[in-house]
């Protein structure tokens, strides 16, 4: 295996647990929901998964684990801001930190535990075709789910009704409840989405990423997934393209130490949110107006009967 | 992180404020400890920890132990006045960020006794302790260029701050004492505690051509992306054999709990005095865990490295050392650095092909 399909292979580990918790969060948001407890149900996602596979030796329960982990704090979520319309931005924090305590005391008989590898999977003949043998044909189940997850998500909000009654939800809740559509059951739903996406992300990385648990793992990737969707405009494609890029700026610079390029490692550790940023303001020209959120998000919602 | 402290200290508050009902009855010296990261980190916090439960194992129902864990330095100060608040007589505060609010608090309670990890700064009620890790960086640095076939050894460190910088120079110069022409490659995490990035800056060096891992971050992660590629790595403040039970060649291990037990004696005997503690292996402060996975000529090497360190008759800073530059660094100590030389160590020695960053 050469260097660079080393890096890239790196590159894709990387980016794939940001993809999968951004998507979720996208369709969160194009419902009109922010939930900033994406860090919190990635944590839960992430102990619960490695404590299901570490007891019932079994990868596949554990992703289910820490699927339904991710899914469960959603709902909390969702019945606080939708049944009780609660502050969301409140709420969503609150939500990370439970998450964080909660996963802690779940994963706390799981430290120092330790799973073998999951073997990538191996398509004849395709993965050994030189550089994107590698790159496309051998990667784990994952990698491929992420992908697949993106085009899903993308056909969702811009090829079907439903998801058409979701964007126009998440535009203005008002028209669409003056319309019949059913807003706090949509919501509930993609809030639903978003924290089994979260709770996948957290699976990869104590399964995947690292192969074990210990607190505070997920550091902070869960902000990052909220700020690639900001960074996306709120379209699954560029999410696709910013956790790349994010993960690319992540991986490049630690090469570029080993390399010894001489410059300092805390410009490069910047690089990515620089990169953000960046791309952000490249967006912004090009539209030629501030990037469009969905029209009410955050904003609570009391139907009046 | 900032959350789960905060909760953490709301915790550790009811607890006190439970265990302050029932305290009346007896005279038990509580003993109360501030940690920085979780207990479950397998690292750093973890072995504060197993030092705290040596003092319950050691001393019994003459003692009681309270803990707070996950406290972000900016706001220890709480946490810690809390503790000397409520009736504790002996307070360890273990990282180096809770150096001023400790002073701060030790002015405050004159009739609490303070110790603190990794600082310099001392009270009449407030003492210091540290360990020598750099001693065995200086074993697994000697290890690291006997395993290595590429001649290049790699280093995945936190924070361009002197002890880790004196941890590779240390390192490096064990290597180079067995291998004059050893390269080495130093990555930046820029965190203490990221296990998915620690793992990425290991594979940075796996793939440009590293085949021996030393970490001065806190996870099992890069010694385990060490062990994914059949390379060969160290274990960082605790025994990680688990985690790469084929990759591990010997851990440096930070062992506190012979010096907590020892400082609880001398409150519990009235001998208790300000005092600074810097220790190594001789001290039992840094253990070797079991050399494992290499030949027994490198084994051999290694323990009697370890042996000559311990007896004093080979120090890893012996002089001359000479920096990057090729001036040589004065010579402070008694024929090696100080130990201000080297808890203030800003350079990198001669032969590392890098540039520190400032």
């Amino acid at each position: 295996m050469t260097t660079f399909e080393a890096i890239l292979l790196t590159i894709v580990t990387a980016s794939t647990p940001l993809l999968i918790a951004a998507l979720g969060e996208l369709v969160t948001e194009r419902s009109g929901v922010l939930n900033l407890g994406v860090e919190g149900m990635m944590a839960m996602g992430a102990a619960c998964s490695f404590a299901a596979a570490v007891t019932f030796d079994s990868t596949l329960l554990g992703v289910l684990a820490g699927i339904l982990a991710g899914t469960f704090m959603a709902a909390l979520f969702g019945l606080v801001v939708l049944g009780f319309a609660a502050n969301q931005v409140g709420s969503g924090l609150a939500l990370t930190i439970l998450g964080l305590g909660l996963a802690g005391l779940i994963g706390a008989p799981f430290v120092g535990a330790r799973r073998n590898p999951i073997a990538p999977l191996d398509i004849p003949v395709l993965s050994d075709l030189p550089v994107v043998g590698r790159l496309f044909f051998e990667q784990d189940l994952f990698v491929y789910g992420s992908i697949l997850l993106t085009i899903a998500v993308a056909v969702y909000l811009n090829r079907t009704r439903v998801g058409l009654m979701l964007r126009s939800i998440g535009e203005n809740h008002g028209s669409a409840h003056g319309l019949g559509l059913p807003v706090l059951r949509t919501r509930f739903l993609a809030i639903l989405f978003g924290g089994a996406c979260a709770g996948l992300a957290g699976a990869y990385l104590s399964l995947v990423y690292t192969r074990f648990w210990s607190p505070g793992m997920t550091a902070g990737r869960g902000w990052i997934a909220l700020a690639l969707v900001v960074f996306a405009a709120w379209r699954p494609g560029w999410a696709l393209v910013g956790a790349y890029i994010f993960g690319a700026a992540t991986v490049l610079q630690l090469h570029a130490q080993a390399a010894q390029f001489g410059v300092p490692s805390q410009a490069l550790s910047a690089v990515p949110y620089l990169a953000t940023i960046l791309a952000l303001l490249l967006l912004s020209i090009r539209r030629g107006r501030a990037i469009g959120a969905p029209g009410s998000l955050g904003l609570p919602f009391v139907p009046d009967r | 992180m900032f959350s789960r402290s905060l909760m953490g200290v709301l915790a550790g508050a009811a607890a006190l404020a439970l265990s302050a009902g029932g305290a009346a009855a007896q005279q038990k010296l509580k003993i109360g400890f501030i940690y920085v990261g979780p207990v479950g980190d397998y690292g750093w916090s973890h072995q504060h920890d197993v030092g705290r439960k040596a003092i319950e194992k050691a001393f019994g129902d003459k003692v009681e132990t309270t803990y707070v864990e996950s406290v972000p330095e900016a706001d220890s100060e709480r946490a810690i006045e809390q503790l000397a608040r409520t009736g504790h007589g002996l307070v360890f505060t273990t990282s180096f960020g809770f150096m001023e609010p400790t002073l701060k608090v030790a002015k405050k309670y004159p009739n609490v006794k303070f110790e603190h990890a990794t600082g310099f700064k001392r009270a009449p009620n407030l003492a210091t302790y540290a360990a020598k890790f750099h001693e065995g960086r200086y074993i697994i640095g000697q290890i690291a260029a006997k395993m290595s076939k590429s001649g290049t050894i790699g280093y995945v460190g936190a924070f361009p701050i002197p002890e880790v910088v004196a941890g590779i120079n240390s390192y490096f110069l064990g290597a180079q004492s067995v291998n004059p022409s050893i390269k080495i490659k130093v990555v930046w995490a820029n965190s203490w505690y990221d296990p998915a990035k620690e793992a990425d800056a290991a594979k940075a060096l796996l793939d440009q051509g590293v085949d021996v891992i030393a970490q001065h971050t806190d996870s099992p992660a890069p010694l385990q992306a060490a062990e994914a590629r059949g390379k060969f790595g160290f274990g960082q403040a605790s025994d990680m054999e688990q985690f790469a039970p084929k990759a591990q060649l010997t851990a440096i291990v930070d062992n506190w709990s012979d010096y907590y037990v020892a400082r609880t004696k001398a409150v519990l005997d009235g001998t208790w005095k300000s005092e600074d503690t810097w220790g190594g292996l001789a001290a039992h402060m840094v253990v070797m865990s079991p050399y494992k996975n290499m030949p027994d000529d490198v084994k051999k090497m290694a323990e009697e490295t370890e042996a000559a360190i311990k007896s004093g008759k080979l120090n890893p800073f012996k002089c001359p050392v000479v920096k990057q530059d090729g001036t040589e660094v004065e010579c402070k100590g008694n024929g090696a650095l100080s130990d201000e030389q080297v808890l203030g160590m800003n350079f990198y020695v001669k032969g590392i092909d890098d540039k520190l960053p400032q």
